[in-house]
């Protein structure tokens, strides 16, 4: 049996926490018909953004919208600073853990981590090694997905070091609040997130290369096929950089050029989307047409930075997340201020055992899945379905490892039969500059929609709400 | 001010389709009304097939099938998935172009090129049949007339625009073109009769399919004789689909960009020459040395220059 | 021994290419057994040829060309002094711990023909090691047919494997692959071979494997021939696989057609001083 949820609004049942007084009362005053009126005006207006979200790409068009929720999540200023320190300590020692890891592996040599998860993992790249990057700066945008549990808890649930998305949601659900309901934000303070384009691009110019000079910003995108293709242009858009393809890029010398029609422009600071594998075909998959061929010989010339830098997923692999309080102890000898998950690394034989006598009760992942696929969640799951994983799992216990079903909170949310609690994650974004740290009050909230559900991930059926942080 | 050369190419093609799609209309409406006279008027040689030939489709129809029937040829040039220069291919093309720039086009230019691929799409299920011609047809012209007012009316007057209409310019120039070269023996001096009802329909024809019919009178205020015909096409600067004014705008277009860069190459050059010899040869010397030679050295040099744009601007 | 190279890969575009960038692995480093006397590398076309060093310390020169390109070669003319060491490797230039030669690579993903392959070596392994891995070598070369047509740079090991055709290429990356699964730490050697049939003219360099053992570090194995490189071989570059040892990688941008000549010579040194 799951525990009983922590409810953002009502926390146990002790009545309404303080930072929603302002938005219970309104939701209580409010007519039914006005939530009822303004919840069909969401979903026109984000039908309509939807129809610019799909004309994209053909298979884009055939995707589902992600559900927005009009009831909003909130978060006390207080437990938010708490909450951003953890981050800012955990995204810090993130970069300082893949500077080691391209480095001298102290933490190898220590015995903290085994060398094989870190020269074994799929997302180590050995062309990184011994590289030193524009202000050690190998995570500059961190999406890090945390849950929380009760009125003091967070939980870290995921570290995405590679190529975070979700951003754009989080604007464009700010946006929709404010048209939609703009009596709520004069009655409280509401702290902004449409500073956030203007934050990544002072993160992405402090890593350039060459100091001094003006430096070309570019992001670089898979192209109008992949699936966060509305994203990149919607940021590409905000930053006032070029969207640009690898076909756009060149390498000559040892340094990348844009193909302009004035001829080649230098091109310092690349916002990749594209995943590692594809990047370069003369250093990584041979067959890649999206990238760069010569790309890692000017990113090791050190003539262009990359955001995220070329090897990251190594920090976000879920074996090495349940090292992440060694790790932040080793690198910056302090306490985690966010908790992990506890997790039972399947490689480990005891572990293994632990977990196949209690597959009812854990969530068992796939070490490098994501999306919610590839999961098992124990207690919903039926004894066929356990017993099918249970074999996998000892095909490959490498490959795996097991959390206990936490109880996520939940938040208020609009479903078919009116107002009902509905399970919450958060993943905030954390941008490191090489002269300092930005952390954007909010993020993106991801709401599982299906009661009782704890998965949240869109390709799952969870929705999205607009995050705000009171001021204090 | 920075332009991706991807995205001026993209957009130098965008417009070119959509010129495309607009021309084979033309040609399209021109041999469906000579094809609708009596046989006596329609002279020897079918309209179908050279409708098929001034598209410049020839071997591909050949490839697809066996006999000329109106019914096939409407078919080919208005909805064939397989003819790469079908109007509906045409469409579909451009509006490829435009959604990888989508960001560099105006909302009013996007819905143009969206609608109208969307619009083509019910014309393709329902497919067009010889009476269903005239609704199609205007349906496709009036898709490049809103295509290239909301270009004109919303674009900023930079770069992009410049490269749109760049696109448009050449593909005008070239269609004109390729519409003399098919039709050249009609207009030589020793097939003219003045008067004679079967030529006649045949010079109306070639000024329907460049929409200037009712410029020609006027212009010269005189019943249609072929050598006029072919100055309209060729030398009249005020007609806008003749060889001159397409050269015109091209070195306007061109001069705008070389000040904006403050550098310019070989397609201003190229440019250049081409409109200076339109502009100092007359009728009777083109005749004189030979149409169809004219036609195909124009046919190379605009070949010529569109290379040149994809090495100086686009590459 | 002496061993002479010469190795000249032509490049023809038809129409020209606008642009050209290629990273070569194209010079050998010293070690125990292999001493370069000297060693040169040519391009024939006005380029700035880059020195440097791949994260694995394998020698590097890049360059990018600028069209219209019509053609263009790359030459590499050197002497290596070599000495025989029973195929074991010692004094190279290592970066990383053996431990990063277990990763999987594209290329050298296991299949189950693959595992079956490595189960049958695995006892002899558990005894001995060297015993075991020339077993390996053995069984590749014994089952393996020589064939220049089969396969190309970008077949995996166990398709190579269950084709029972290759180059030496697909041989070493059976063995990589396979080695890897029973724990063994192993590499792809790119490289040239002095023949001992006395052919001097070949169509391609050689390639073989390394696998790493406890006691004697890395050993070389050569499954296309069934035997550990002697003092007959030249050694280039070391990685995961193929694709991060390959003696030239390009890519080029515009252009037509492209056509490759590559025309190796590997011989005695002295003989050639004596013509």
């Amino acid at each position: 049996m799951t525990p009983r949820a922590f409810d953002e609004m009502g926390g146990f049942g002790e009545g309404c926490r303080p930072c929603y007084a302002a938005l219970k009362r309104w939701l209580d005053e409010a007519p039914a018909e006005l939530l009822d009126q303004r919840r069909k005006e969401a979903e026109l207006l984000f039908r309509r953004i939807g129809i610019t979200f799909a004309v994209y790409g053909e298979q884009a068009a055939q995707e589902r919208l992600i559900p927005f929720d009009i009831i909003p999540r909130v978060i006390a200023g207080n437990e938010w600073r708490k909450l951003s320190h953890g981050l800012e300590q955990r995204v810090k020692a993130l970069n300082a853990l893949l500077k080691d890891v391209y480095g001298h592996r102290e933490i190898v040599r220590a015995g903290v981590v085994p060398e094989e998860l870190i020269l074994c993992n799929p997302y180590f790249r050995p062309e990184m090694a011994q590289l030193r990057l524009a202000g050690d700066i190998y995570v500059a945008i961190a999406g890090i997905d945390v849950v929380r549990v009760d009125a003091d808890t967070f939980y870290v649930l995921e570290d995405n070091a590679r190529t975070p998305s979700g951003v754009s949601y989080m604007l464009e659900n700010r946006e929709a609040m404010i048209r939609l309901f703009p009596e709520l934000f004069s009655r409280q303070s509401i702290a902004p997130v449409d500073g956030y384009p203007d934050e990544l691009l002072a993160t992405l110019h402090s890593i350039a290369p060459r100091r001094g000079e003006e430096s070309c910003v570019v992001l670089l995108t898979p192209g109008p096929y992949n699936s966060a293709y509305y994203e990149h242009s919607f940021l590409a858009d905000k930053l006032g950089v070029e969207l640009v393809e690898g076909r756009d890029l060149f390498v000559r010398d040892e340094t990348v050029f844009m193909r302009t029609t004035q001829g080649p422009k230098r091109v310092d600071v690349i916002y990749s989307r594209i995943d590692d594998d594809f990047l370069d075909p003369l250093a990584f998959r041979p067959d890649s047409v999206l990238g760069v061929p010569g790309l890692m010989l000017a990113y090791r010339a050190g003539n262009v930075s990359l955001a995220n830098a070329v090897g990251t997923g190594v920090a976000d692999d879920k074996a090495i997340y349940s090292y992440m309080p060694e790790i932040v102890r080793f690198y910056l000898g302090e306490e985690p201020i966010l908790q992990n998950v506890p997790t039972w690394r399947c490689r480990e034989p005891e572990a293994l055992a632990y977990v196949l006598d209690h597959l009812g009760d854990l969530v068992v992942k796939e070490v490098n899945g994501s999306g919610g696929y590839g999961m098992l969640v124990g207690p919903a799951a039926d004894a066929a379905t356990r017993r099918l994983f249970a074999e996998k799992l000892k095909r490959r216990p490498d490959n795996f490892i097991a959390q206990p079903t936490l109880a996520l909170s939940t938040c208020p949310t609009f479903v078919g039969s009116g107002i009902a609690p509905r399970h919450v994650d958060l993943r905030p974004f954390v941008l490191t500059g090489a002269d300092k740290v930005r952390i954007v009050p909010g993020g993106l909230t991801r709401v599982a929609l299906v009661e009782g559900s704890l998965v949240v991930n869109s390709s799952q059926g969870g929705g999205t709400k607009d995050t705000w942080i009171l001021g204090e | 001010m920075t332009l991706l050369s991807r995205t001026a190419d993209n957009l130098f093609w965008m417009a070119r389709y959509m010129e495309r799609a607009d021309s084979v209309a033309r040609i399209l409406d021109a041999a469906y009304r000579l094809s609708s006279l009596p046989t006596a008027y329609g002279g020897l040689t079918s309209e179908w097939d050279s409708a098929i030939a001034t598209a410049g489709c020839t071997a591909a129809y050949a490839a697809a099938h066996e006999k000329v029937t109106p019914e096939a040829v409407v078919h080919f040039l208005a909805v064939s998935p397989e003819n790469p220069s079908s109007i509906r291919r045409c469409l579909e093309i451009a509006r490829a172009n435009a959604r990888a720039e989508r960001t560099a086009l105006t909302i009013e230019m996007w819905e143009a090129i969206n609608d109208s691929y969307l619009t083509m799409q019910g014309w393709v299920d329902r497919g067009v049949s010889l009476a269903d011609l005239p609704r199609f047809l205007a349906f496709a012209k009036e898709a490049a007339l809103r295509f290239d007012g909301s270009a004109h009316r919303t674009m900023l007057r930079t770069d992009a625009f410049w490269f749109t209409c760049l696109g448009l310019c050449t593909e005008r120039a070239d269609n004109t073109a390729r519409i003399l070269d098919v039709k050249y023996h009609v207009l030589l001096p020793d097939h003219a009769r003045v008067g004679g009802g079967l030529d006649y329909y045949q010079w109306a024809s070639i000024l329907r399919s460049v929409s200037a019919l009712t410029s020609y009178r006027w212009v010269y205020r005189d019943s249609v004789k072929p050598w006029l015909v072919a100055d309209l096409l060729i030398l009249k600067e005020d007609m806008p689909r003749s060889l001159a004014a397409c050269y015109r705008s091209i070195n306007g277009y061109l001069d705008e960009l070389s000040t904006a860069y403050g550098w310019q190459g070989n397609s201003q050059r190229l440019a250049r020459s081409v409109h200076m010899r339109l502009g100092n040869t007359s009728i009777e010397t083109i005749f004189q040395s030979g149409l169809h030679e004219f036609v195909e050295s124009f046919l190379a040099q605009n070949n010529e220059l569109g290379a040149a744009i994809a090495e100086q601007y686009l590459s | 021994m002496r061993i002479r190279v010469s190795h000249t890969t032509r490049y023809d575009y038809s129409p020209p290419a606008k642009s050209a960038i290629q990273l070569l692995r194209l010079t050998p480093r010293g070690h125990e057994g292999q001493h370069v006397r000297h060693w040169r590398i040519d391009v024939d076309a006005p380029c700035r040829l880059k020195a440097g060093e791949d994260a694995l310390g394998n020698i590097t020169h890049a360059f990018t060309l600028e069209g219209p390109i019509q053609s263009f070669s790359v030459t590499v003319d050197g002497e290596v002094e070599t000495q025989d060491s029973a195929g074991v490797v010692r004094g190279t230039v290592e970066r990383f711990p053996p431990g990063l030669f277990l990763r999987t690579t594209t290329l050298t993903e296991p299949d189950d023909a693959i595992l079956a392959l490595a189960g049958e070596v695995r006892e002899a392994m558990r005894r001995d090691p060297i015993v075991g891995l020339h077993d390996l070598s053995g069984m590749i070369h014994a089952r393996m047919a020589f064939d220049t047509e089969a396969t190309t740079t970008a077949t995996k090991a166990g398709a190579a494997l269950a084709l029972g055709h290759g180059v030496c290429q697909d041989f070493a990356h059976i063995f990589i692959s396979a080695a890897r699964v029973l724990g063994v730490s192993a590499r792809y050697v790119s490289g040239y071979l002095l023949r001992h049939d006395g052919l001097v003219v070949q169509e391609a360099g050689h390639a073989w494997a390394e696998a790493h053992v406890g006691g004697l570090g890395w050993v070389g194995f050569d499954p296309a021939h069934g035997l550990s490189p002697t003092d007959a071989y030249v050694r280039l570059a070391a990685a995961l696989d193929y694709h991060g040892a390959a003696p030239i990688l390009g890519s080029r941008y515009g252009g037509g057609q492209e056509s490759l000549d590559v025309s190796v010579r590997v011989e005695h040194a002295r003989r050639q001083i004596q013509s």
